[in-house]
Parts: structure tokens; C-alpha cells; sequence
């Protein structure tokens, strides 16, 4: 009867599962430019990130967090499209370029999950840099 | 009444015969979401509701609404009186001796505001201690600590034990100088049931009083405020086949006759002038405003429905459906259950499955057409005090089966499987 789980691999792909597990640019980083950290109060997914600029480009970037697959995933991947990207390249970076990425449907209830690295992103990219 | 008032079996649990028929008065239970048939087990958040509450809400709206009390006319009356006799109908479902000690109020959550803003705010003072335990929910939390802050009072908590039970070895120092122990009779994350008569009599020689939050007890397990000998207790009506919106305070009556009001306007009053006003006598003092009327209706229904089975069946069913899961649960790989056992809880069953989380593992068992609750239950320092950012956790009803529960596991299974964890 319920042998249907077809949507479900869609869901949780491979490479979700291993930015999941493995991190990519996980940590924190000495004398950042910018350091942000942000929850889903709903859920508990807590993200942060740091980031260190040069010349208006992204230097390096280490996040740090919690949550679901979905939420560190996303964080994970992020922080690997915005590593040496110039400031104005980044803040440019849209919701829907997150969940290109991710590759993955995404339901109402875990949009949240998806963007909440993005939000954070934005928020210290306007610390490091609140002219742009 | 159409099914369900006269039980087929006189066992003291549910047949599956009388199971099936419960099942026929849900009608959302036909549902298929994902093209599954619906599993609900997120009863604890707020259970569905049956055909005999929807419709006394629906006959109301038809045949007799109209705004209730100094209303002289025919419907007016018809409306007074429903709502009237729902009051009656819960003030016998917990035991109280007097309906004018029920309150409706919007849920628990309003309930337990109205006992720390009204009865709160006239006896904590500086230095006094409120009593809290670390299973409470947000909502007998919150209110506590903005009265705390306000009065300078001093919060303290009855800490839990490993397996999720209230350690009440500390409790008669804790309670020294306590004005308020507020707790919960059963906990909505563990499932674990407190002792309430034993809490609220220790809280009284303390020279305390007891307030329960009863939101999981009042649906699932037969509640006597007289036997409990406490002083205030709320519940929820949509967490036990009622609507939303709806909600009961109890209070013990020369408790809430001293008390001043909380809301105020139009229906709580005696006689107004333009500068000053004297207030109604309980129940209404505490009722500002229209009241959810169709609503009072539908809880009336609800706790028909519920009577008509008898709270000692739901709950000995209940406690079976736990026992299932927690056997064939706890003998999954790398399933963590929370909470004691089995026969210090209810049908509330928290856990973790290796390192998935359990929004992950939500999305998973959503695809199945399984509902459970994942994120932290209004209970964020308690998952703090567990060590996991969030719990998943299935919660069964009357309407559940154990044919369910093996889909739960099946579902379970599905997730490791996606997540390569053996």
C-alpha cells in the first residue's frame, strides 16, 4: 500500500546529504570583517557565518551551525559559490539562485530551512560592507 | 447522537471493532495527502475533530446564533443556554462541584495568563518564589517570567530526572517561599505523567498554589479537580475534539471571587458610570467581550463524545497503542526514545534517529502521509537540557491504530535508508 517513495531520493540527494555530514568551510574564522548568526526560532536551525574581505572581495568565509539537512546543506554550499566573489557579486546572490543550486524541490514548510544561510550571508555581507 | 455515545464492547480499552467505528465519525481520516492515506499522529498539537462536534457547530450557526445573555428573544435564549450548558457539561467532565468555577477563555495559553496577570499581580511580591518545572511548555513559562520580572520575584524549576520524570527529592526546599507551583499534569515532549495530586497537595502545606496545565491530561485520562485538590488548572478544547479557539480555565471558586478581572469591556461589568465600573460575578467577570459561542458549543459536543466512551477507555487505550510503539520503536537501530516508561506515560512519544534530523525526518514520513510534529515543542530549555536541537514526536488517539504505528516504523525505516545509516 505504501511502497511509493518515489520524490523521496529528489528530496535528499546525495550531495545534500554529504555537505550535510561534511561541511564545506565549517568553523570560525580570527578577526573577521563581519560576523552574523541567526535562528528559525520555529524550528531551531541556528546559523553563523564570518567573513574576511579584501580589496571588496570575499576572502574567506567559515560558517558554523545546526538544523536539518536542508538548512547546513545550504549554508555548506553557499559559503563554497561565495569564496573569492566580490562583495557586489554576492549581495546579489537571490533566493532562487539558493535553491537552483540545491537542485531540489523544496516545500512551503522548508523554504524557510533552504534560505535561512542566505539570510544570514546578507546580513553580514551589510555589516562588512554598509554602503553597498 | 449518532455512533460512539454507546460503546459495543464494555471493555475498558478500545476493540478494533470500536476503533472503526470511531474512525467513521473522522471525516478527515478519508483524506489522502500525497495520494497516502492520512496518519495522524500529532494529536498532542491538536487532535481532528468528529462529525458530532462539527455539526452541533454548524447547527448552531443555522438554527439559533445569535449574541448571548440580555438577548430577549427566542434564538438569544437558545444560544444562552447552549453555551450555559456547555459550561455545565465540562464543569461534570473534570469534577468541578460548581460550573461558575469553568472560564472560557481562547486556550490554555490565555488561561494561565489570566491566572499570573489576575491572581499574580495581587499576591507575588518582591522576593517571592514562583515554582516552575523543566517540562514546562512555553505557555506555563513565559507568562511566569514576565510576572517574575515585574514583581522581582524569584523563578526556580523542579529539575527532571535522565528518563525524563520531575526528581522530586528537592522539592520541599524548592517550595519554601513559593506563592505559585505551576506544572504540568502530563508533559506534552516526554509524555511522562506527573503525580498532580501529590504536587498540588506538597504545594498547598507549602502554602502555595497549584497551578496545572492539563492541556495533554483533560483529552487523554480521566481528570478530577476534586481529587486533584488543586487550585487552578487549564486545558485546550481542539486538543480533545473540540474546536480551535476555545479553551477552559478551572479555578477554585473564593479563588476567582477574589480576584480582579483580566480582560475588560463589555459583559464583565455590573454597573457603569462614566468614570468608574463594578464587575460581574464569576464566571462572567472573566468573560470580556462576545464569547466564542459556537465554539462552547462544539467543546459541549466534544466532551459528549468523549464521555460517551469513557476517559478510562481512551486511556487505557492509549497507554496500549504507547506500549506498541515504544516496543517496536525501542527495537529499531539507532532510535533514541525520550521520556520513561511505559507506565509512568502517555501516549506521547519523542525521538531521534541517528544523526537525521528531525525536520528531515518529518518531510520524510510527510511523503508517506504520516503527520508527526518535529522542532522543539514549545519546549526549547528542555530540548537545551536533552542535548538535541529537536526531537520528532508521534502522538496517538483514539482514532489510531496499531497498524499505523507499523507504518510509522516502516517510514522510519524509509528515512535510515535514505540517510545510508543501518
Amino acid at each position: 500500500m505504501q511502497d511509493d517513495f518515489s520524490g523521496m531520493e529528489e528530496l535528499y540527494r546525495d550531495f545534500i546529504l554529504d555537505h550535510y555530514r561534511n561541511p564545506r568551510n565549517a568553523g570560525t574564522l580570527e578577526g573577521a570583517d563581519a560576523t552574523y548568526e541567526d535562528n528559525n526560532p520555529l524550528c531551531g536551525d541556528r546559523i553563523r557565518m564570518d567573513l574576511k574581505l579584501r580589496d571588496g572581495v570575499i576572502e574567506d568565509i567559515k560558517f558554523k551551525g545546526r538544523g536539518c539537512a536542508i538548512s547546513q546543506a545550504s549554508a555548506s554550499l553557499l559559503t563554497e559559490v561565495v569564496k573569492g566573489k566580490t562583495v557586489a557579486e554576492a549581495a546579489r546572490i537571490g533566493k532562487e539562485d539558493v535553491l537552483e543550486n540545491l537542485g531540489i524541490q523544496i516545500s512551503a514548510a522548508r523554504l524557510k530551512c533552504a534560505l535561512l544561510g542566505l539570510k544570514v550571508l546578507k546580513e553580514a555581507l551589510s555589516l562588512a560592507a554598509p554602503d553597498l | 447522537m449518532k455512533v460512539a455515545s454507546k460503546p459495543a464492547s464494555v471493555s475498558q480499552s478500545l476493540t478494533p471493532h470500536d476503533v472503526a467505528r470511531i474512525r467513521a465519525n473522522f471525516p478527515i481520516l478519508g483524506e489522502r495527502p500525497h495520494g497516502k492515506p492520512l496518519v495522524f499522529l500529532d494529536s498532542a498539537a491538536s487532535s481532528q475533530k468528529p462529525v458530532q462536534v462539527i455539526e452541533a457547530m454548524d447547527d448552531y450557526y443555522r438554527r439559533y446564533h445569535a449574541n448571548i445573555h440580555r438577548g430577549i428573544y427566542h434564538i438569544s435564549e437558545l444560544a444562552t443556554e447552549a453555551y450555559e450548558e456547555a459550561r455545565s457539561k465540562v464543569a461534570r467532565f473534570i469534577g468541578s462541584p460548581c460550573a461558575a468555577e469553568c472560564i472560557f477563555v481562547r486556550n490554555a495559553t490565555e488561561g494561565l495568563n489570566l491566572v499570573a496577570y489576575a491572581w499574580g499581580r495581587q499576591h507575588v511580591g518582591r522576593g517571592d518564589v514562583i515554582l516552575l518545572t523543566e517540562m514546562e511548555h512555553h505557555s506555563n513559562l513565559v507568562p511566569w517570567q514576565i510576572l517574575a520580572q515585574e514583581r522581582e520575584a524569584t523563578l526556580r524549576f523542579v529539575p527532571i530526572t535522565k528518563d525524563g520524570q520531575l526528581d522530586l527529592r528537592s522539592l520541599d526546599r524548592l517550595l519554601a517561599g513559593a506563592k505559585i507551583f505551576a506544572f504540568t499534569a502530563v508533559s506534552n515532549t516526554l509524555g511522562t505523567i506527573n503525580p498532580v495530586t501529590e504536587l498540588a497537595a506538597r504545594a498547598k502545606s507549602a502554602g502555595a498554589v497549584s497551578v496545572v496545565d492539563a492541556c495533554q491530561a483533560v483529552p487523554r485520562m480521566p481528570v478530577d479537580v476534586t481529587q486533584w485538590q488543586c487550585d487552578f488548572m487549564a486545558f485546550s478544547s481542539h486538543k480533545m475534539l473540540g474546536p480551535t479557539g476555545i479553551g477552559v480555565l478551572w479555578g477554585r471558586k473564593e479563588l476567582l471571587d477574589s480576584m480582579p478581572p483580566f480582560l475588560t469591556g463589555g459583559g464583565m461589568i455590573n454597573v457603569v458610570e462614566y468614570e468608574r465600573s463594578t464587575y460581574a460575578d464569576v464566571p462572567a467577570r472573566f468573560e470580556a467581550g462576545t464569547p466564542a459561542i459556537a465554539e462552547a458549543v462544539g467543546l459541549g459536543a466534544a466532551v459528549d463524545y468523549l464521555q460517551g466512551i469513557g476517559m478510562e477507555r481512551v486511556h487505557n487505550y492509549e497507554h496500549e497503542l504507547a506500549q506498541i510503539a515504544l516496543d517496536k520503536l525501542g527495537a529499531l537501530s539507532n532510535v533514541t526514545i525520550y521520556g520513561p516508561g511505559i507506565e509512568h506515560r502517555t501516549g506521547v512519544i519523542s525521538l531521534t534517529v541517528g544523526d537525521i534530523h528531525a525536520h528531515d525526518l518529518a518531510s520524510i514520513l510527510d511523503r508517506l502521509g504520516i503527520c508527526v510534529r518535529a522542532g522543539h515543542h514549545c519546549n526549547q530549555p528542555l530540548m537545551e537540557k536533552l542535548g538535541v536541537p529537536a526531537t520528532t514526536r508521534a502522538s496517538f488517539y483514539i482514532y489510531n491504530t496499531p497498524e499505523e504505528i507499523d507504518l510509522l516504523v516502516r517510514g522510519i525505516e524509509e528515512a535510515k535508508r535514505i540517510f545510508k545509516i543501518a
